[in-house]
């Protein structure tokens, strides 16, 4: 974005201070579009007729560096590139990496069916939410572009996901299109050879486009030429080699791309990336080790902005890290990493439920909270003030102590002789070492729990309740 | 004054069906929707284009009528797709980044004989001009590794585990192993059996160990207390003195305990500080500056952990941690400019890299743990090596064979056959 300050935006408002946006003045208002947590449009009245000069000009001001563009459509319709900055403290990365996973037009009906469902119904939970994966990419291996029709006409049939289609033959790609050209699919790839065909499929059925050279010259030269006909929902692939020397190009083409594009706005090359760490299937055929170094180095270029990226294996081992990471490195780090300090229930306790402590490190909250709830373990769960530290490092570094804990039941008004029949706490596996300190400052029977919450439904059985002093 | 009148007149104005221009569409009354065009009008009028021709008279008029078309148009920018016959030729170019004048310190661990020590050879950390594996400035030395040995058996994840049941109850045996077997670049050492509430070992006791270890292997060695702030100090100060000379790492000096005492240690027996500190930039900023003013310690004797959480557990914070400190040095800031250290064996804290199956019945199935685990320490390592960390101190062989092989890649040091990737699309995998 062009302004990196809310005065240089308010200018552009209303400056009424309506409050219609939800925010008591204009210029709180505009703190939010620099920071991206709302859009122009939560203005009402700029939107009206006397402000449209003002409008469009401050919409051209914020746009993001790196173009933003659309994958499918409906529900799992997904944005990428929409970046602004090199590095995730000065503001925050937007539209995660999305994730494609491979099918191909070879496969036998069934073991496609059963490839994209895995690839679908994946999720794993973490921190209130399910990680999940994003699209499908359809490879063209047969080199037939009706075998490849059908290929994408079922796995259509199946999933809402958004698709890729890939191949270097523009009638495969047409073949392709025409089943799902109302879906918004991604199309891969024009290089050198083939781009004036693909360019006209792109502009024919308006769909997104990849550009593929490994050479950022030629790179460059498609995406002016695609620009210059009028084409701008554009995906880079500076091409991922997987070993050596290439490799270590391949990241040096990454980190030129984006920087020219940010850091030096050269609007013309300013797209999002693709990386393809299915290459590593190129070299590695051994399923352990090929997934491990795709894992690899689809991480590399989820933290050195890839943007898109094309994936093989569906191992968990794999798919695990690589949601992590993504997680990892698009989490906002503006938001707070804490949850607020007190007693809360999980469930519905009674006189003889636990009492659990832990932190308030929005990580660990909620991994505790969770693995209580989904095993229906009502009890109370504490979250200590340890300014948003986990168990281990607060014990430690002296955030989590007897003093601390107590203060934790006090202010939340929690009387033992009131809301137990036990007047017991547990703590963490990884506190072990406050069991002393905690009895002496609050009185109480402390049992020390596992190190782990996720073997607390074990550690009950065996220990809860307690055995009569 | 100008007159108003609304856009969609102006097909009549133009004598010609402006809703068939290709790639302009003009709804209600102001709003242009561009779609997708890009070519610069002057040009395309110069060539005879004909639509670029009606667009730009399209949008004289609309400037006329006092309609911002510039603000809109980005400038300029208006034309029909028009099909080009041949590639523009271009050449791409990026410059390097200027603010990075500052490079981060050299440190050198081990001694050799001739400078009174008794290890084969020396291992350098830092002198980076850049982010690492960055074009701007090759790295000067590469990532190296340290592998854990404790000095007394410890839980461990299974898979670990497995590794050392041989070794486990000698430390010089162990730390044989690691450097035979799995090629670790050092060694750490960590005494954690003299924590009061484990063995309580004497300090004594434990400098027997470290000087165990130190004939055990002559690679450069890290030395590690029990994480007791009472009690580390003393064991560090013995342990450095029995290792006099050998410029091991004390690890470590935290704000949470008698700093000055470790870096005394370190001054008199020759040996480099490792300054801890949890996620937090400024407290970094601070231990160093301390480390450096108030206990005199030579800048070449100071290496940062500034704290590793696992993936999915707060690598997030740990990572941007890093990159800022790495980015605050490389542009100026000496209280910063320090090479990192990482223990990336907290990976194994994660309930992925350990735990049989998910605790969640809704999670997709995990698979193998024995497989979820080393990648779980090659990533969290991984990941920090883009952020600027150095040196490494790890646990499972296989995590250590991979993380070696991506940032020897990265550094520049492994060559293979070139590859073609062109037909990637129909390769059979």
């Amino acid at each position: 974005m062009k302004v990196n300050s809310p005065l240089q935006v308010y200018k552009f408002l209303p400056q009424t201070n309506c409050a219609e946006c939800g925010e008591a003045t204009c210029m709180a208002f505009a703190s939010h579009l620099i920071d991206r947590s709302k859009k122009v449009e939560d203005c009402p009245p700029i939107l009206k007729e006397g402000f449209k000069k003002k409008y469009l000009e401050l919409v051209t001001l914020l746009a993001p560096e790196i173009r933003e563009i659309t994958i499918g459509t409906g529900e799992r319709a997904k944005r990428i590139g929409g970046d602004d900055i090199l590095y995730r403290h000065q503001l925050t990365f937007f539209d995660p990496t999305a994730l494609a996973y491979d099918v191909w037009d070879t496969m036998p009906e069934n073991e496609l069916v059963e490839r994209v469902n895995k690839i679908q119904n994946f999720r794993k939970f973490y921190v209130g939410k399910f990680l999940n994966v994003d699209m499908i990419a359809i490879r063209c291996v047969s080199g037939d572009a009706l075998k490849f029709a059908a290929t994408v006409r079922k796995v259509s049939e199946i999933t809402k996901l958004p698709l890729v289609l890939c191949s270097f033959d523009p009638a495969v790609l047409k073949a392709g299109l025409e089943v799902v050209k109302d879906k918004n699919p991604l199309i891969y790839a024009a290089n050198e050879k083939n781009w004036s065909e693909v360019s006209e499929l792109a502009l024919n059925y308006k769909v997104p486009v990849v550009l593929f050279s490994s050479d950022l010259d030629k790179l460059k030269s498609l995406a002016l030429t695609f620009g210059e006909m009028g084409i701008k929902d554009i995906v880079l692939d500076p091409g991922t080699y997987p070993q050596g020397k290439q490799l270590k190009e391949t990241f040096e083409r990454f980190i030129k791309l984006r920087r020219s594009g940010i850091k030096e706005g050269q609007k013309d090359i300013a797209y999002p990336i693709m990386a393809v760490p299915l290459n590593a299937w190129l070299v590695y055929k051994d399923t352990v080790t090929a997934s491990y170094w795709e894992t690899v180095l689809a991480s590399i270029f989820t933290v050195r902005y890839g943007d898109i990226m094309i994936l093989h294996s569906l191992e968990p081992y794999a798919m695990l890290p690589e949601v992590h990471i993504r997680d990892t490195i698009y989490t906002d780090p503006r938001t707070p990493v804490k949850v607020a300090p007190g007693v809360n229930e999980v469930g519905s306790p009674t006189k003889d439920s636990p009492v659990i402590v832990t932190t308030n490190f929005a990580l660990t909250y909620y991994t505790v909270e969770s693995d209580l709830s989904s095993n229906k373990i009502n009890c109370y769960l504490a979250a200590v003030d340890t300014d948003g530290i986990g168990v281990e490092a607060a014990v430690a570094g002296g955030q989590l102590t007897a003093a601390k804990i107590k203060d934790t039941f006090q202010k939340a008004n929690f009387e033992f002789k009131d809301k137990t029949s036990h007047s017991t706490v547990i703590l963490p596996g990884l506190a072990a070492r406050l069991q002393g300190d905690v009895e002496d400052v609050t009185g109480l029977r402390v049992m020390i729990g596992p190190p782990d919450s996720g073997r607390i439904p074990g550690w009950m059985e065996k220990n809860w309740p307690p055995k009569p002093k | 004054m100008t007159k108003k009148i609304k856009l969609s007149e102006l097909g009549s104005l133009l004598g010609g069906d402006i809703e068939a221009l290709e790639g302009v569409k003009i709804e209600g009354d102001v709003e242009i929707d561009l779609g997708q065009m890009g070519m610069n009008p002057q040009m395309a009028y110069a060539l005879g284009h004909e639509t670029a021709q009606m667009a730009l008279h399209l949008m004289n008029i609309s400037r006329i009528l006092g309609y911002p078309i510039d603000q809109v148009l980005g400038g300029q920018q208006v034309a029909a797709p028009k099909k080009l016959s041949k590639l523009i030729e271009s050449k791409f170019s990026v410059g390097k980044i200027e603010e990075w004048k500052t490079p981060i310190q050299e440190v050198v661990l081990g001694a050799t004989s001739s400078d009174g020590g008794s290890r084969k050879s020396t291992i350098t950390l830092g002198g980076e001009k850049s982010l690492p594996y960055y074009f701007d400035s090759p790295m000067p030395h590469r990532n190296h590794i340290t592998m854990d040995v404790f000095d007394m058996p410890i839980n461990m994840a299974k898979a670990v585990k497995s590794n050392y049941e041989d070794v486990i109850n000698s430390p010089a045996e162990w730390a044989k192993k690691v450097v035979r077997d799995f090629g670790a670049d050092m060694v750490t050492i960590h005494l954690i059996s003299t924590d009061p509430n484990i063995k309580d070992t004497s300090p004594a006791q434990a400098a027997k160990t470290v000087e165990e270890v130190l004939q055990a292997v002559d690679v450069p060695i890290v030395i590690g207390g029990s994480g007791n702030p009472e009690k580390d100090p003393a064991v560090l100060e013995k342990a450095a003195e029995a290792a006099e000379g050998e410029r091991c790492i004390l690890a470590s000096a935290s704000l949470n305990l008698d700093y000055a005492r470790i870096a005394e240690a370190a001054k008199k027996y020759n040996h480099v500080v490792l300054s801890w500190t949890q996620l937090e930039i400024n407290a970094q900023k601070e231990l160093n500056r301390k480390l450096m003013k108030q206990c005199g310690v030579a800048r070449e004797n100071i290496l940062m952990d500034p704290t590793t959480a696992a993936l999915g557990y707060g690598l997030d914070y740990a990572y941007t941690n890093m990159e800022r400190i790495r980015l605050a040095g490389l542009s100026g800031d000496t209280e910063l400019n320090f090479p990192m250290s990482s223990g990336t064996t907290n990976a194994w804290g994660a309930r992925e890299a350990w735990m049989t199956a998910s605790p969640l019945k809704e999670d997709s199935d995990w698979g193998p743990r024995e497989y979820r685990g080393p990648i779980w320490e090659i990533i969290t390592g991984l990941t920090l090596s883009l952020a600027g960390n150095d040196l490494f101190m790890m646990m499972h062989p296989t995590a250590v064979q991979v993380l070696k092989e991506i940032t020897q890649t990265l550094y520049g040091l492994k060559e293979t056959e070139p590859l073609n990737i062109d037909n990637w699309i129909t390769a059979v995998v």
